[in-house]
């Protein structure tokens, strides 16, 4: 178990009690003009959603080096979700396009890696779509809860490898 | 070890009525690095920022977190509070527990809050702890502005930047300013003469002391970044010496030759070396090397025979100049689509089928007929005229979706000039919807319509075919439910307003983004109407889309502004989250430079001490480069990262959570 998931799993035990049941833990690697600001959105129109998520702000989607997905997984997240501005809608003009690309191209390594894709969820939200940030996380959380704990990493571990 | 502080603020209770703040700063308070945390009510406000600066110079701390709100909202207060303590503001920064924690989890018992709170705050701390000390990237401005388009929305932009005491260069490719505005005859809703009060501004910018025209040219290329451009200007072979050139008319009285004049659509001719309209600014003529015979086969030579000052000079090159500016306003308008495209209204074919700046150039004092409404095939004076309204507009399958704006407005004043100047003709008007909001516009179509005799058709038309010497105009009248034919001399198409033929290629010089229509977009559709998302290049006019008279003004004086307010200061300071090469590990593979949506990253050479190059490595400007971190998920020998969102600190989070 990483060094993370056993901090985090002492506060949560801490605060949350002994017997809480599991509960999936989502990193959120978005972009800082949209879909942070959508984030916010929700935030500030008092919406309710999974608590499951931890937002990494990055300036722009296309910023998002595939290598931080897997150090995700191997850091003890059991599911990933980028978002960025909607084709088109990019601050900077093409980012979105590039990570687009490279998503295409990364797929087929996850499942190689052997990372069920179920995990994974790449998606448009707009600073204006606080209700389909809100539904994402919702829709990701109840997804990956039902696909349990992402241990493939942990075990490789045990294993010694 | 770092010196940090963590600061949780409650938010009055927006944030402590789901989040025990006092528990979070508890709990960072055991992490590694942390020598304080404070539990504190309004973080935000006068005292609470007091105690934030007080705190960071009495602990001599070197780095802090705030778990607050947004860094959207407050990231900007607190790094300058932190400045104010002595602590680089790059050290500073923010957990966002209240839009993205508190305000979302609305479970009382604190638990949920809590414990996501301390996430966030660990991430944010972790990568804080790798922050580097950030400074503002300064770059000086050069006081030179240049506007691209010599039409009104240009001039008005040019005249402006100038009255502000700024030098400004004008481009424009034709051998004339006035751009379409030029062409009209007279300007919806107060009927006043468009060359009245279009040349003398055109005069007044040929004569500013401080606007360099540039007619007859284009630009090449454009260098640079924001504050500092260079612009590589084609200046067209006029085959006439601007020095010499006194404007007296005696070459293009003479010339033999005779070509379809631009300026007049059409209509009539002009001679082939000419000005395109008497009032051209300036008034020096071009000579039409695709048709004069002395340019194509050294015959004729007339003109300078001719000319008395001897500035014609049939050995005239294109010429290349180089312009330093500060800043740039694009203002190239639009054109008219091409009324090809609608063969069964005959345009192209049958004579009398025009489109609307032909029927300005008409009904213009200056134009072909002087101001005359005679009909193009024979003269006649036509005693009725159809206008058809959206041709090409609001029709995806056969033009474009959107709506071209000003058709409305300018149909309703052509049935008008009409009526003032043949007073028993009548105007028939086929349209879909009529569009006329803008101050005085209601009332203007209205008067077409309800004084001036207008008739009104809602429908469209199928076809125009000409029988028995009349153009037979066959469509709809859907308001009473039946097909009419409609007898004219004369049809006037309102086709759709269309970008700026090479729109696309200009954009991909200047690298602003335009969309399918190739308009231009601006940098926000509504907050920055008149920004591009390249700094220090500005928009005004129909080239960011269909646009009336008033508001090109409008747009061509808000671009002015936004250059004056760029050149107020002798230097710009920009946020220093720009990507940085690693000299040593770049193996020149390019990758980045493909990725950068801003050609921000060129080739650098590294020379040995003999001035030999040994090898070549990426060069990032800091002018350019905007931090997207594009370049960075390209690299793949990890030679390029991001200040301010390196992979360390990225990682640093990752981890923590």
């Amino acid at each position: 178990m990483s060094n993370a998931k056993v901090k985090a799993e002492i506060v949560s035990k801490e605060v949350e009690g002994k017997d809480a049941p599991w509960e999936p833990r989502i990193t959120a690697l978005v972009c800082n003009w949209c879909t942070y600001a959508g984030a916010d959105l929700a935030g500030t129109s008092r919406m309710e959603y999974r608590p499951n998520v931890r937002i990494i702000k990055l300036p722009c989607t296309g910023r998002i080096d595939p290598l931080f997905i897997i150090k995700a997984f191997e850091k003890g997240a059991d599911g990933v979700l980028v978002s960025g501005c909607h084709p088109g809608d990019c601050h900077y003009n093409a980012g979105n396009y590039h990570a687009r690309r490279r998503w295409i191209g990364f797929n087929s390594l996850m499942e190689f890696i052997g990372i069920d894709m179920k995990r994974l969820h790449f998606s448009w939200i707009s600073a204006s779509e606080a209700i389909k940030w809100v539904d994402l996380v919702n829709d990701v959380t109840e997804e990956v809860k039902k696909l349990g704990p992402f241990g493939e990493y942990q075990d490789i571990n045990k294993d010694g490898l | 070890m770092p010196r940090i502080g963590v600061f949780v603020c409650q938010c009055g209770n927006n944030i402590s009525s789901t989040v025990d703040t006092a528990k979070v700063a508890e709990e960072m308070s055991k992490l590694p690095g942390v020598v304080l945390t404070e539990d504190y009510k309004f973080m935000c406000s006068s005292p609470g920022q007091d105690m934030l600066k007080e705190t960071v110079a009495k602990n001599k701390l070197d780095g802090i977190v705030v778990a607050a709100c947004s860094p959207h909202m407050h990231e900007k207060t607190f790094r300058k509070a932190v400045e104010k303590a002595g602590l680089n503001p790059y050290k500073c920064e923010i957990a966002n527990i209240r839009e993205q924690c508190s305000w979302v989890h609305h479970d009382t018992t604190k638990k949920i809050g809590t414990a996501k709170s301390i996430d966030l705050t660990r991430m944010v701390l972790e990568r804080l702890k790798r922050n580097k000390n950030l400074t503002k990237i300064s770059i000086p401005v050069n006081k030179r502005a240049l506007v691209i388009g010599g039409g009104i929305a240009g001039i008005q932009a040019a005249i402006d930047i100038a009255d502000g005491g700024r030098d400004v260069i004008l481009v424009e490719k034709e051998p004339s300013i006035g751009g379409n505005m030029a062409k009209l005859s007279e300007t919806f809703p107060t009927m006043d003469c468009s060359q009245c009060i279009m040349t003398p501004k055109m005069v007044e910018a040929e004569l500013h002391d401080r606007i360099q025209l540039y007619t007859y040219s284009e630009v090449e290329k454009l260098d640079g970044y924001i504050g500092n451009f260079s612009v590589t200007i084609r200046k067209k072979a006029r085959f006439v010496n601007e020095d010499l050139c006194t404007g007296c008319g005696d070459c293009w009285n003479k010339c033999p030759f005779k070509a379809d004049s631009e300026f007049e659509h059409g209509l009539t001719k002009r001679k082939l070396i000419y000005t395109p309209f008497p009032q051209s600014v300036p008034n020096i003529p071009v000579i039409d090397k695709e048709r004069c015979p002395k340019i194509l086969k050294d015959k004729c030579g007339l003109c300078e025979k001719v000319c008395q000052p001897e500035a014609i000079d049939y050995t005239q090159e294109d010429e290349i100049v180089v312009e330093e500016v500060g800043a740039i306003v694009v203002a190239t308008g639009y054109n008219l689509m091409d009324e090809a495209r609608f063969a069964p209204y005959g345009y192209g074919k049958l004579k009398d089928v025009i489109n609307g700046l032909q029927f300005e150039r008409l009904a213009s004092s200056s134009g072909p007929t002087g101001g005359e409404i005679q009909r193009p095939s024979d003269g006649k004076v036509p005693e009725s005229i159809v206008f058809i309204q959206c041709v090409g507009s609001r029709d995806e399958s056969k033009g474009v979706s959107y709506c071209s704006k000003i058709c409305c407005m300018y149909t309703a004043k052509h049935t008008m000039l009409y009526k003032h100047k043949v007073h028993d003709g009548q105007a028939y008007v086929f349209y879909m919807d009529i569009r006329s909001g803008g101050k005085r516009y209601e009332e203007f179509t209205r008067r077409a319509i309800e004084q001036e005799g207008a008739m009104y058709l809602r429908g469209r038309v199928s076809r125009v075919y000409e029988k028995n010497g009349k153009l037979m105009v066959q469509g709809a009248d859907t308001l009473s439910g039946s097909q009419v034919v409609i007898e004219a001399d004369m049809v006037v198409l309102a086709t759709a307003l269309v970008s700026r033929q090479g729109a696309d290629s200009l954009a991909q010089k200047l690298g602003i983004g335009y969309d399918k229509h190739k308009f231009y977009s601006e940098y926000h559709p509504k907050l920055k109407p008149v920004e591009t998302i390249t700094g220090g290049i500005f928009l005004a006019g129909s080239c960011v889309g269909p646009m009336d008279i008033p508001e090109s003004v409008s747009m061509g004086s808000a671009a002015a502004s936004k250059v004056q307010a760029l050149f107020s200061a002798d230097m710009l300071d920009r946020e220093p989250i720009t990507s940085k090469v690693r000299e040593e590990t770049c193996n020149a593979c390019w990758d980045c430079v493909t990725a950068c949506p801003y050609v921000a990253i060129s080739k650098k050479e590294i020379k040995n001490r003999k001035g030999e190059v040994i090898r070549m490595v990426a060069n990032v400007n800091d002018g350019l480069c905007t931090g997207c971190g594009t370049c960075i998920a390209a690299c793949r020998s990890k030679t390029i990262d991001l200040a301010g969102y390196t992979d360390e600190q990225v990682y640093a989070a990752l981890n923590a959570f």
